[in-house]
């Protein structure tokens, strides 16, 4: 069975934004794109994130968080259901800085599939991937299915109410 | 760099307070207090592993920095990761190492823990480039 990418597109908004204050809240991360090539995210720019202050360039970690987030839920929609995939490891190569005041993108895509671990890589820019800001390798953990049963139902019935609610 | 001078770059680096990373009195020890702001999994909860690699970066610059007398944030060329546990929602420690300090290329070490020195939830190694303009 594969994933069914409104559905899994859906399950990302919950997981990213549901949550208020917490880490993707705090960088500002969106999705972006959902479909078989991979994922792609965005990650405004905000003071925030500043990591040169005579710059005002963001920082390194931002853009590693950014891509570790892409890459996983690009792991993710190897799986056969909804479910979530623990990073094994990441390396990021860091090109040349973020402009200041423009919008990141990460993409990212799986290439490799094997029974317990999914290999993605990653490229984070503004728009054009032939002037890349970084790019990433990631290995992903892919767990038993049954691991994420609770979640999925969780997730459905949620939608299921606010489908309903939608209707009323 | 000193400390004192170190405290003041990292007090106007924004991103640094974003995650709230604190020095110690070991310039290969730093700290990162339980905050909400660096969950990444409510459920458990854990926090998210873009954090823990900010903060293993952010470690591995100050140690950087108290070593050269670079007055600005050195540039990273690549940054490597590995997780080994899930990162529980409490305070995380980080120690770096400086594995070697060239003209040009300076190579970190890191690892973070939380409860126990010995069980890392985290390993990482930062290539760092000294250089006064960017790339």
């Amino acid at each position: 069975m594969a994933i069914d990418y409104d559905e899994f597109r859906r399950f990302m908004d919950v997981m990213i934004t549901s949550n208020k204050g917490d880490h993707f809240n705090t960088l500002g991360l969106r999705v972006e794109r959902v479909d078989q090539r991979g994922v792609c995210m965005s990650m405004g720019y905000a003071e925030g994130l500043i990591g040169d202050p005579e710059t005002g360039v963001i920082h390194g970690g931002a853009i590693t968080a950014l891509l570790d987030t892409c890459s996983g839920f690009a792991a993710a929609t190897a799986l056969d259901d909804l479910g979530m995939t623990p990073t094994i490891d990441l390396r990021i190569d860091y090109m040349r800085p973020a402009t200041v005041g423009r919008m990141v993108y990460a993409d990212a895509e799986v290439y490799r599939v094997t029974e317990s671990v999914i290999f993605t890589r990653g490229i984070a820019h503004h728009g054009d991937f032939e002037r890349p800001i970084a790019a990433s390798v990631g290995n992903f953990f892919r767990l038993e299915s049954s691991t994420f049963d609770e979640l999925r139902r969780e997730f459905r019935e949620s939608q299921r109410q606010h489908r309903e609610n939608g209707r009323g | 760099m000193d400390k004192a001078n170190l405290l003041k770059l990292l007090d106007r680096v924004p991103y640094a307070k974003t995650l709230g990373i604190q020095l110690t009195g070991d310039p290969e020890r730093c700290l990162l207090p339980a905050r909400k702001s660096n969950i990444g999994n409510p459920t458990l909860p854990a926090l998210h592993g873009g954090a823990i690699a900010g903060f293993m970066e952010l470690s591995a610059m100050s140690l950087v920095l108290q070593h050269t007398d670079a007055e600005r944030v050195p540039k990273v060329v690549d940054y490597s990761v590995d997780y080994v546990r899930a990162g529980k929602f409490c305070d995380t420690h980080s120690r770096c190492e400086l594995v070697y300090l060239g003209r040009r290329m300076i190579n970190v070490r890191v690892s973070a823990w939380q409860e126990d020195e010995a069980s890392p939830i985290a390993m990482a190694r930062v290539q760092f480039l000294l250089k006064d303009t960017p790339w």
